[in-house]
């Protein structure tokens, strides 16, 4: 209701107004040639002005300052690239170097080490042939006394039991007659004790 | 003001009468808004162009963004060639805007809303373009009047199509923006008429209206501009780069 009512003032406001204005209005001031020369003037004089400080002042300026910032920014750019580049390159001279530099110290790690091997196994085996030649030195020597220890044994015995019988009878025996029983008894047990 | 939609466009004289000859040329409220338009474009784009800074203020990012925008706009539809003419199509577009943005302002007066300031502008660039037409391809240049790939029987009648449409082309391009200009501002006044009649009851109604409407005439104002520029670099590009 309200609503109806309202449209109905809009709708009447129309009418009303539009009858104002065709009451009022000579019809549309455009269209009136008082001022046409005037405005022609004017609209070439301003224009005119506009178009000639534009085109001869602020333009050239606003392209100059443009084309100045392109190249500007162009050039900071190509720096930019440039300096990449050089860090770039510089970067992998380092990895090389490091790269270098690993493989040389393994190289000479790997040097020592068999440099050092090789003076352990120089080392040993001249201890090997000392211990050799000892063990033969010693082989020898207990080959001799092998060899002569049945006759100092056989000395041995002679004297003291020569001795022993001079306590026990009294007098002297012949030695080489003692020396032939030891003999005889030696070689019949020799083996037992000495394995020769 | 008056209640009348059409008492916005009224031409009055500031000032004394001047005369040369038989010719009134008196200094008008029309000639003021020129005055003022031509004005805040020099201004704007003096300021814009005066430090060339790295990083732009504001003013001068304005300037350029402005200067790029109608330099990429020409160079699309007229090509490279249109390069000599792009000053005039800068201080063109910017004029038609600004004064058409001016006319937005509350009790100021809408240069471009009169069909002789239109059509001086439009007869211009009919005579210009025409002009320079004839100066690149001779009599050539009468070859846009005759389309390719037409059979022979229908081209009198396209000829002369075509020549109607060539010749109409500045009407077309003055009344158009006058009367976009005209008739927005006389809704908007008379939106804003309804409001005073309407009164504190019913009159929110035509406000929010004509607050919409100002937008939408904001947006109007720009693409008028942008229209009548693109259409004299169309027409250009037709003078410069004939083809058929």
């Amino acid at each position: 209701m309200i609503k109806k009512y309202f449209f109905q003032l809009v709708f009447l406001n129309l009418f009303f107004s539009k009858e104002v204005y065709a009451a009022e209005s000579g019809g549309m001031p455009q269209l009136n040639p008082e001022f046409w020369i005037s405005q022609i003037f004017w609209l070439i004089l301003t224009f005119g002005i506009l178009y000639i400080v534009l085109s001869k002042l602020i333009l050239p300026k606003i392209s100059a300052n443009l084309e100045l910032r392109k190249s500007q920014i162009q050039e900071n750019i190509e720096a930019a690239e440039k300096q990449r580049e050089d860090s770039e390159s510089k970067l992998k001279e380092y990895e090389k170097i490091i790269s270098e530099s690993k493989f040389e110290a393994k190289n000479i790690f790997k040097e020592t080490r068999e440099k050092a091997l090789k003076e352990i196994n120089v080392k040993r085996e001249s201890l090997e042939q000392q211990i050799d030649e000892e063990i033969k030195k010693a082989e020898k020597e207990i080959n001799e006394l092998k060899k002569t220890a049945p006759k100092k044994i056989n000395q041995i015995a002679i004297e003291t039991s020569s001795e022993i019988l001079k306590n026990l009878i009294g007098t002297e025996i012949n030695n080489s007659s003692i020396s032939a029983i030891v003999d005889d008894l030696s070689k019949k047990n020799g083996d037992k004790y000495y394995g020769n | 003001m008056a209640s009348n939609p059409m008492t916005q466009f009224e031409v009055y004289r500031i000032g004394p009468e001047i005369k040369i000859g038989s010719f009134d040329i008196s200094f008008t409220n029309a000639s003021l808004f020129m005055v003022i338009s031509s004005l805040a474009i020099l201004i704007i784009f003096n300021l814009g162009s005066k430090k060339n800074s790295m990083l732009p203020n504001k003013i001068q990012l304005l300037a350029e963004l402005s200067y790029t925008f109608v330099s990429k706009m020409i160079s699309d539809t007229a090509g490279s060639k249109a390069k000599p003419y792009f000053a005039f199509i800068f201080s063109l577009f910017m004029f038609v805007l600004f004064c058409n943005m001016f006319g937005m302002i509350p009790y100021t007066f809408t240069v471009t809303s009169h069909i002789i300031v239109t059509f001086i502008l439009a007869a211009f660039i009919f005579i210009g373009v025409t002009v320079i037409g004839f100066i690149k391809h001779g009599f050539g240049y009468l070859k846009l009047f005759v389309p390719s790939g037409v059979p022979i029987v229908l081209l009198p009648l396209i000829v002369v199509i075509e020549i109607i449409s060539y010749l109409s082309r500045p009407i077309s391009l003055s009344v158009r923006l006058f009367a976009n200009m005209m008739a927005g501002h006389t809704m908007m006044k008379v939106f804003g008429g309804f409001v005073i009649s309407l009164g504190i009851v019913g009159g929110w109604l035509p406000l929010s209206f004509s607050v919409a409407l100002t937008g939408l005439e904001i947006l109007v104002a720009f693409l008028q501009a942008y229209v009548f520029a693109i259409l004299t670099c169309i027409y250009l590009n037709d003078a410069l780069n004939l083809h058929h």
